[in-house]
C-alpha cells in the first residue's frame, strides 16, 4: 500500500510542477525574412518562385528556420530504405553558411538559388564547399570517405549488388584517381573545378536540376 | 515518401547535386514537367460555405477525390468553383489535412458521419495523426459493438436452418431463446441449489435418538441423503454430457472453467462408489466431499455478476498478489517480534514464531479473538503497535483496492489497446515505408516493361501498362535513380536480397571473370568494369541479338547457372540450356560440384542502352569471348 501511496504522492508533485512551468515564459523562436524584394534581389529566383518556396517552407517549419532536426527528418523522408541522416548533416553544414546551428529561409533560398541558378562555376564551388567539411580549401581523403559513407548509407542494405564494405572506399580512391592531379594527397579548388570541367558527363548533370523550381 | 514533405522535393533533388562530381557514369533523364500551370487559388463550395486553397495543396494527395481529376465531376462552369453537398464542417478537418498533411478527427463529430466523410473524399482513416487516433478507434469500436449488439438481438428471431446441436448449444448459452431451454436452466439452477442444501444439511445433528448421542441427520437418514445425492449427481452428468455433445469445439469446451467445475463436482461421488468401504480410504474419501461443495460455483452459469467477480478477481491478480506480499512481510516481522518479547514470561502462548503468526493476524485485523495476549511489559507494547499498525495497513488499503480495481481493471484494458494499435500502427508505418520503396521498385519494373514492349509488343500493351504516376512521384524516383547511379548499386526489395545472399553462399567458385569483354567499352552498361566485377557474366553466346525467350516473363527474376568448363560452350548449347532448366528453378544442378546457381534480377534499364541491341531485361552484361565461365540464363 505504501508503494501505491508514493506513487501519487509523485504524481501530484509532478502535476505540480507541470502547473508551475506555465507561468514561465515559453522560449519559441520566430523568425521572419527580410521582405520579398530584397530576396529577390539577392537570389535569381522571381518573386512567384519564392513565394512557392516560402509557403512549402513555412508549412514544414512554421517557427520561420530550420534546425538540424528537421532538416535531417525532411530529408529522410525521401530516402526510406537507408540511412540518410550524415548526407543531411553534411548539407546542413553547406546550408548553414553562417554556423549558427539552424538554417532561415534566406539561407536556404540562397544557397538554392546557387545550386539551380548559378553558372557552372558556382555550382561546382558549392559542390566543393559540400565536400570541404573544415572548409579550409581542399579535400582529403579522409573527408571524401566520410562524404561517400554517407551517400552509401543512403542506400541501405538491400542492394544489388551486395553493398561491400570496401564499396565506399573503392569510390574514393577513383574520385583521387581522377581529380588529384598532382598527387599531393588532397584535392584543391582548382583541381576540382579543372577535372569537372573536363568531364562530359559532370558538367551534363549539373544542369540536370535546373528546372526543378 | 510523406506527401506532407512534397513541398521540399525540389530541396531534395537540388541537394542531389552533391552527388554528381561523385559519380562516374551518366545520369538518368529528369522527367519533365509539362503541365507548366501557375499556381492557382480553387474555391470549393461546400454546402454554402466557401474554401479556398492553393492548387498545389489539393495535388499533394493524388489519390484522394481532391487531389485527382474526380473532383472535375463536381466543377461548377457558371460559378468557377466546386460544389459538394457535404457538410461543411467535416469538411474543415478534411481540408486541414491537405493543408497540414495530418489528419484530425474532431471529438463532437458523430464517427458514421465523419467516416461517410472520410470515404466520400477518398482519405483512409488509418492516416489519422497520433493525437486523434486513439479517440477515433475507441468510438468506432463502441459503434461496432452497438451495431453487433443490434445485429444480435435481430439473429435471434431468425435462423431457420440450425441443426439440433446448435440449438441445443445455443439453448445451453441462453435460456432466453426457447421456453425449453428456460426449464432446463430453473431445473439445473434447482437441482443446484438442492444439492448445496443438502450438502449443508447433512451435517447439522438432527435428534438423537434413545440409544444414541446426537448423530448428524446424514448418518441417521443415510439412504434418504444418498438417494437425493444421486439424484443430483445424475442430473448434473446428463446436463454435462449433453452440453459436451452440443459444444462446437469439444476440446475447447473440456478446458473451459465451467466444464471443469462440473466435473469437479460430480467426481467425488463417482469416486466414491468405485472405492469400497476400504478403512484406509475412507479417510481420503471424506476429504473429498469438501469437493462437493463446489457445486455451488455452478451457479456462475446462472449469475452474471459471479462471472465478472471471477473476471476482475482474475485481472487483479497481481495487485492482490503484491498486497498479500506486504502483508506477509508484516506479519512476519511482528510475530518475531511478539515472539522474543513474550520469550521470558511463563506459560506463554508464543510458543514458536509460526505460532506467533496466528495472533499476528488477529490482532491486526483488529478481530482479536483473545485466545492468544501478551502478559510481558515488553509484549503489550509490541502488541499495541502491532494492531495499530495493523489498523493502518489492512483498514486503509480496502477502499484503495476497490477504487484500484475499477482503475487498474479500465487502465489494463486501455494498456492492451493501446499496445495492439501500436503494434497495428508500427506495422502501417512499415507497410507505408516499404510502400514508398516498392513504388520506386516498381516503377523500375514497370519501366523495363515499357521499354521491351515498346520493342516487341503492340501499342495497347504498353498502354495497359503505363501506370498514371504522379509528377511527384516520377521526380522522386528519378531522384533515387540518380543514386543508384552515383553509386553504382541498385535498390532491391528485401526478398530478392536473401536470394542475392543465398546465391553468393553458394557459390563455389569464384565469379571472378579473367578477361573482360571487348565490349566492355560499350556505354550500355553503366560502369560496366565495376558491375562486371561483381556480377557473373552473361552466356557466352555472340553479342548478336537475340530476343528474349517468350516464355520468360520479363518480370521474373533468372537464375544463372555457372558452368565451369573447359571447352568453349557453343551458342546452341547455352540456347538449350536455357529452354532446359525452366523448371529447375530453385534446384542447384551439381553436376559433378561444378555448377553453382545464382540469381541476377532486372538490371538497368534499356534506356541506357542506347545502341539498338534487342537485349532487353537479362541478360545485359556483354558476353566476353573465351572466358571459362559460361552463364546460362535459367528460370
Amino acid at each position: 500500500m505504501s508503494v501505491m501511496g508514493a506513487t501519487t504522492l509523485v504524481q501530484t508533485e509532478l502535476f505540480q510542477q507541470l502547473l508551475d512551468s506555465d507561468e514561465g515564459e515559453l522560449s519559441t523562436v520566430c523568425y521572419r525574412p527580410e521582405g520579398l524584394d530584397r530576396l529577390v534581389q539577392q537570389t535569381k529566383f522571381s518573386k512567384k518562385e519564392l513565394q512557392v518556396l516560402y509557403r512549402g517552407f513555412k508549412n514544414e517549419c512554421p517557427s520561420g528556420v530550420v534546425n538540424e532536426e528537421t532538416f535531417k527528418n525532411i530529408y529522410s523522408q525521401f530516402f526510406p530504405q537507408g540511412d540518410s541522416s550524415m548526407y543531411a548533416h553534411f548539407l546542413f553544414e553547406a546550408f548553414d553558411t553562417h554556423n549558427n546551428g539552424s538554417v532561415s529561409f534566406e539561407d536556404f533560398v540562397i544557397s538554392l538559388s546557387i545550386i539551380l541558378r548559378g553558372s557552372i562555376t558556382d555550382k561546382l564551388n558549392w559542390a566543393f564547399n559540400l565536400y570541404d567539411l573544415n572548409k579550409d580549401g581542399c579535400i582529403t581523403r579522409e573527408e571524401m570517405t566520410d562524404i561517400m559513407h554517407s551517400i552509401y548509407d543512403m542506400m541501405g542494405k538491400y542492394t544489388y549488388p551486395s553493398m561491400k564494405d570496401s564499396a565506399p572506399m573503392d569510390h574514393v580512391d577513383s574520385f583521387f584517381q581522377k581529380m588529384d592531379k598532382n598527387n599531393d594527397g588532397v584535392v584543391t579548388i582548382e583541381e576540382f573545378l579543372e577535372t569537372c570541367q573536363k568531364d562530359e558527363n559532370i558538367m551534363q548533370s549539373m544542369h540536370m536540376f535546373d528546372n526543378v523550381i | 515518401m510523406a506527401t506532407g514533405v512534397a513541398a521540399w522535393l525540389p530541396f531534395a533533388r537540388a541537394a542531389a547535386i552533391g552527388w554528381m562530381p561523385v559519380a562516374n557514369c551518366p545520369m538518368p533523364v529528369a522527367p519533365r514537367d509539362n503541365s507548366k500551370r501557375q499556381d492557382e487559388l480553387i474555391i470549393l463550395n461546400v454546402s454554402g460555405r466557401r474554401f479556398q486553397t492553393w492548387r498545389t495543396t489539393l495535388d499533394r494527395y493524388p489519390d484522394t477525390l481532391l487531389g485527382s481529376s474526380e473532383k472535375d465531376f463536381f466543377y461548377n462552369e457558371e460559378t468557377k468553383e466546386y460544389f459538394f453537398d457535404r457538410d461543411p464542417d467535416a469538411f474543415r478537418s478534411i481540408l486541414n489535412f491537405y493543408r497540414t498533411g495530418k489528419l484530425h478527427y474532431p471529438r463532437h463529430e458523430c464517427i458514421s458521419a465523419y467516416d461517410e466523410e472520410l470515404t466520400f473524399f477518398g482519405i483512409i482513416p488509418e492516416i489519422i495523426g497520433d493525437c486523434c487516433y486513439e479517440e477515433y478507434k475507441d468510438r468506432k469500436r463502441e459503434n461496432l459493438e452497438r451495431l453487433q449488439d443490434d445485429q444480435e438481438e435481430n439473429k435471434d428471431m431468425k435462423m431457420p436452418n440450425m441443426n439440433f446441436r446448435e440449438t441445443m448449444w445455443r439453448a445451453f448459452e441462453n435460456p432466453h431463446t426457447s421456453t425449453m431451454a428456460l426449464v432446463f436452466y430453473y431445473v439445473t439452477g434447482f437441482f443446484i441449489a438442492i444439492s448445496v442444501i443438502t450438502n449443508v444439511v447433512e451435517t447439522v445433528p438432527c435428534g438423537s435418538t434413545a440409544n444414541q448421542k446426537d448423530m448428524p441427520c446424514g448418518e441417521r437418514y443415510t439412504v434418504a441423503f444418498f438417494c437425493m445425492d444421486t439424484a443430483c449427481v445424475m442430473i448434473f452428468t446428463v446436463e454435462y454430457l449433453m452440453r459436451l455433445f452440443a459444444a462446437p469445439s469439444r476440446y475447447r469446451f473440456m478446458r473451459s472453467v465451467m466444464s471443469i467445475i462440473d466435473v469437479v463436482a460430480i467426481l467425488p461421488y463417482y469416486i466414491g462408489l468405485v472405492m469400497t468401504n476400504n478403512e484406509d480410504v475412507s479417510g481420503a474419501f471424506v476429504t473429498l466431499r469438501v469437493f462437493r461443495v463446489f457445486r455451488i460455483f455452478k451457479f456462475s452459469r446462472h449469475s452474471q455478476g459471479l462471472r465478472i467477480l471471477g473476471y476482475t478477481l482474475k485481472s487483479c491478480a497481481s495487485e492482490l498478489g503484491f498486497l498479500l506480499f506486504s502483508l506477509t512481510m508484516a506479519i512476519i516481522i511482528f510475530a518475531t517480534v511478539m515472539f522474543y518479547a513474550e520469550k521470558g514470561s511463563s506459560s506463554s502462548k508464543f510458543t514458536s514464531i509460526p505460532a506467533s503468526f496466528w495472533y499476528t493476524i488477529v490482532t491486526m485485523t483488529t478481530l482479536g479473538y483473545g485466545d492468544m495476549v501478551p502478559k510481558t511489559i515488553a509484549g503489550k507494547i509490541f502488541g499495541s503497535i502491532c494492531s495499530l499498525s495493523g489498523v493502518l495497513v489492512i483498514a486503509l488499503p480496502v477502499p484503495v483496492i476497490v477504487s484500484n480495481f475499477s482503475r487498474i481493471y479500465h487502465q489494463n484494458q486501455r494498456a492492451d489497446k493501446r499496445r495492439a494499435q501500436k503494434k497495428a500502427r508500427l506495422a502501417r508505418i512499415r507497410i507505408a515505408k516499404s510502400g514508398s520503396a516498392n513504388a520506386f521498385l516498381q516503377s523500375k519494373r514497370n519501366g523495363l516493361l515499357n521499354e521491351l514492349l515498346e520493342l516487341t509488343g503492340t501499342e495497347e500493351d504498353e498502354q495497359k501498362l503505363t501506370k498514371s504516376t504522379s509528377l511527384l512521384e516520377s521526380q522522386h524516383h528519378h531522384l533515387l535513380h540518380c543514386l543508384e547511379k552515383t553509386t553504382a548499386h541498385e535498390f532491391v526489395d528485401e526478398q530478392m536480397y536473401e536470394q542475392n545472399c543465398l546465391e553468393t553462399a553458394l557459390q563455389t567458385y569464384p565469379s571472378r571473370s579473367p578477361s573482360i569483354s571487348s565490349h566492355d567499352s560499350s556505354v550500355g552498361t553503366c560502369c560496366g568494369r565495376r558491375v562486371k566485377r561483381n556480377t557473373p557474366l552473361p552466356n557466352a553466346s555472340t553479342p548478336s541479338a537475340h530476343p528474349i525467350p517468350t516464355h520468360q516473363g520479363p518480370l521474373q527474376e533468372l537464375s544463372a547457372i555457372h558452368i565451369q568448363c573447359g571447352d568453349p560452350p557453343s551458342h546452341s548449347t547455352s540456347r538449350s540450356n536455357l529452354n532446359l532448366k525452366t523448371d529447375d528453378s530453385g534446384r542447384i544442378n551439381c553436376k559433378g560440384g561444378r555448377i553453382t546457381t545464382a540469381i541476377i534480377s532486372l538490371p538497368t534499364p534499356p534506356a541506357l542502352t542506347p545502341d539498338g541491341d534487342g537485349l532487353h531485361g537479362p541478360p545485359q552484361r556483354r558476353p566476353s569471348a573465351g572466358t571459362n565461365i559460361v552463364k546460362v540464363s535459367a528460370l
